[in-house]
């Protein structure tokens, strides 16, 4: 599904190297963990897959299957499949929460070649979704993230990726800031769409969040490049030891 | 007295980061209205001169007394001067390269209904997506929801084509025709009203639109009724060197209501034209007037060749006390806007409000923004003006709040947003304070930002492209105005927007 091969990218701006050298096969229905200390680069990679502007990629490739991701435009990057949770939500002032759905959605599908969705459709699967993870009708209504708790806006995030089902899904720490209930909803939010054409790439600092939603395999990311990767335990052996001794060892 | 004049400085830009996303837009040409008409039309000789105010008064037969008016607006007009403190620049306006009455000529004989209307006129106000059709409703059914109606009066270029449901509408008082028809019909009405908010006098562009004015709308809406439908009037430019000079007259008696819409566009030229227009709003006691314009004339080219030369006067009397009035403008058209909706808020408690959206793209420039005279007490007003620029444009909001020592207890809210597409237009804000009382109380905000280049990535990451992403936030920019719409204009305004800023800078 996706394949990152190593990708070096610097900042456009200034002569600063983030990442250097990632190296990442993600398979049909996988799901993968990142984890790594504040400043590795992992928002980095997730923003360079989805094709944000400021970064230079220096060499290496990603591809999602097959296709060179890294000449696409972002929204073609969306309409190939992927996803990405952001870890902070953008807030659009006077966009309602729908408008912007439903906007994606049929921006999705002319990219694709496919026919709008009815409004009575939109309708019925925006609310179906919303109930799920708890959004209320208000919620549905507001602008874009303005307003919005911390949880609220990742719950907004999850409800979008459930909307546009994309087959690649990069979450970048949508556990942070959530009480538990919050991180039970998202988690189940997640679980209810995982399936086997479907893929993770799940960045956290906690194993909590991986007590919810399974991973198949774990990296850990330090100083842009993945330094170990490993089964579940591995989560396990961070969430007791910390960072420093896996740093230690690649030192 | 507190007078205050302030220029906010000019954002500074980081350029590079959306160098990227103007340069897509760009690539698109926009205008959907540029083609022309082709129809055999009968022009007054080029140029001005008593004659041709004489020629213009004649043709519409009208009664001696206007003549004489528009003779006097006429002469005094020769010893005016074009004013020029607004913040804009264009080659000096050969008044004498021009025509100043084009009709088709199917128009000589005028129909006695819309049935006779030439076709090619009826076919060009169907393209434009402009119903002249009064559909029949079955006696006893209601209009289905989304499909209210709306009564139109159709302008092409320098006449009135001709005015629908009118017969409806007279069912209910309501008097909706040409303004060249009110003066024959309802002389005492216009008499009695015409001048009476603009006076002939006025300025420059109005006394040149008081001696040639062609046609234009006119209403009447009797006292203590609720206009049964929406009014609109849609003004389209075709012939080519001619300018257009209409006069809309609405008076709202009192404990009426009416809402009023307004359209306009032109065909694609490479030479300017001049659009002059005036408009007067009486409103009386309890009486309530919402008007709505979308302005959308030919913007002219991405190099600034050819657009309309927009210099508009619009003015509400609030004459009488609870007075309310409600201008709404979504201008997006125009080489040159110049365009100040005013309310004179007389009657005391009387409301107004002002709520504009201007977006100036490639070489646009717009100079736009309101007055509001508060003379009498407890009066109110709100101001809520979205200037977006993109391209080369400036975009200049200007506006006057005015206290005056009689109007105790007023209160304005003015808010006014500036958003800037790109590193080389300019946004200006010149408010103009006045409060002459201590009682009353004038507030101001104002903000200038950037499109976020964080909102465009976030829209795109979920699939937009560069425009759709554009057009949501500027949608989103504008909402709050966007709501002051009807619902068919907010959703016409909204894709007009969207439009106007493909082809956005480059
Ligand atoms: N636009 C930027 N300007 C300056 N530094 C940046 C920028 N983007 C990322 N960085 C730096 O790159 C490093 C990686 O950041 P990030 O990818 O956000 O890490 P993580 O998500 O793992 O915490 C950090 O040192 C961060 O300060
Ligand atoms: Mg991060």
């Amino acid at each position: 599904m996706l394949e990152i091969k190593n990708l070096h990218v610097k900042l456009e701006e200034e002569d600063k190297q983030i990442l250097k050298g990632v190296t990442l096969s993600i398979g049909a229905g996988e799901v993968h963990a990142i984890m790594g200390p504040n400043g590795s680069g992992k928002s980095t990679l997730s923003y360079v897959l989805s094709g944000r502007d400021g970064y230079t990629v220096t060499d290496g490739s990603a591809t999602l299957d097959g296709a060179d991701l890294l000449v696409m435009e972002p929204e073609v990057r969306a309409a190939q499949g992927l996803f990405l949770a952001f870890q902070y939500p953008v807030e659009i002032p006077g966009v309602g929460n729908m408008t912007f759905l439903r906007t994606a959605l049929n921006a999705q599908r002319k990219t694709r070649g496919e026919p709008e969705i009815s409004a009575g459709d939109f309708l019925k699967l925006v609310r179906e979704k919303a109930k799920g993870l708890k959004i209320d009708a208000d919620m549905l209504k507001r602008p874009v993230n303005v307003g919005f708790s911390g949880g609220e806006k990742k719950r907004n995030e999850i409800l979008q990726m459930a909307m546009l089902e994309p087959k690649m899904c990069i979450l970048d720490e949508t556990d942070s800031g959530l009480d538990v209930d919050a991180m039970k909803l998202v988690s189940e939010g997640v679980n209810a769409l995982r399936s086997a054409g479907r893929s993770f790439l799940v960045i956290t600092h906690y194993q909590r969040l991986l007590d919810h939603i399974k991973p198949d395999v774990v990296h850990i990311m330090a100083a842009g490049r993945i330094i170990k990767t490993g089964g579940p335990e591995l989560a396990l052996e961070v969430e007791n030891n910390g960072y420093a001794d896996l740093l230690a060892e690649v030192l | 007295m507190a007078n205050i004049e302030l220029d906010l400085p000019q954002l500074d830009v980081r350029d590079g980061v959306d160098r990227e996303t103007i340069e897509t837009v760009a690539a698109m040409g926009a205008y959907k209205y540029g083609w022309a008409t082709d129809i055999e039309m009968d022009y007054a000789p080029k140029g001005l001169s008593e004659d041709i105010v004489r020629l213009i008064s004649a043709k519409n037969g009208e009664p001696d007394w206007l003549l004489d008016w528009r003779l006097s607006a006429y002469r005094r007009w020769l010893g005016m001067e074009e004013p020029h403190w607004a913040m804009l620049t264009y080659p000096k306006i050969d008044y004498q390269d021009q025509y100043y009455y084009a009709t088709p000529r199917s128009m000589a004989v005028k129909p006695k209904s819309l049935d006779e209307v030439d076709p090619k006129l009826l076919a060009t106000y169907k393209k434009l997506g402009i119903p002249l059709k009064e559909q029949a409703l079955l006696a006893g059914v209601e209009a289905p929801e989304g499909e209210r109606r709306v009564a139109v009066d159709a302008v092409f270029d320098s006449v009135s084509v001709g005015t629908t449901f009118k017969a409806e509408l007279a069912k209910a008082g309501v008097i909706f025709c040409s303004i060249s028809e009110a003066v024959k019909e309802h002389p005492e009405l216009v008499r009695k009203y015409l001048g009476s908010v603009v006076p002939p006098t006025d300025n420059f562009f109005a006394t040149l639109n008081s001696a040639v004015f062609s046609d234009g709308s006119f209403v009447y809406i009797p006292p203590g009724t609720r206009c049964p439908m929406e009014l609109s009037t849609y003004f389209r430019i075709n012939a080519e060197n001619t300018g257009q000079f209409e006069r809309t007259l609405i008076i709202c008696d009192r404990g009426a209501y009416v809402s009023y819409l307004e359209g306009c566009t032109a065909p694609k030229r490479d030479t300017h034209q001049l659009h002059a227009a005036v408009v007067e709003l009486v409103i009386l006691e309890d009486a309530e007037v919402k008007y709505s314009t979308v302005q959308n004339w030919y913007p002219g080219d991405e190099e600034g060749r050819g657009g309309i030369y927009n210099f508009v006067t619009k003015r509400a009397d609030c004459r009488e006390a609870r007075a309310k009035v409600m201008w709404t403008q979504v201008e997006t058209g125009s080489a040159i806007t110049w365009k100040y909706p005013s309310c004179i808020l007389r009657g005391d408690d009387s409301q107004g409000e002002f709520y504009s959206i201007a977006i100036a793209n490639n070489a646009q420039q717009a100079d736009t923004g309101t007055k509001m005279i508060h003379l009498g007490k407890r009066t109110k007003s709100r101001i809520v003006s979205k200037g977006i620029s993109a391209g080369r444009a400036q975009n200049t909001y200007r506006g006057l709040v005015s206290m005056h020592p009689k109007a105790t207890d007023s209160r304005n809210y003015t808010q006014c947003d500036s958003l800037l597409i790109g590193d080389q237009c300019g946004a200006h804000t010149v408010p103009y304070i006045e409060v002459k009382n201590t009682s009353s109380r004038v507030e101001h905000e104002a903000t200038t930002s950037k499109v976020d280049e964080d909102q465009l990535f976030y829209c795109r990451s979920r699939g937009m492209s560069e425009e759709e992403a554009v057009a949501l936030v500027v949608n989103g920019f504008c909402r709050e105005v966007l709501q002051a719409l009807p619902m068919e204009f907010a959703m016409e305004a909204q894709s007009l927007v969207a439009i106007s800023l493909e082809g956005s800078v480059g």
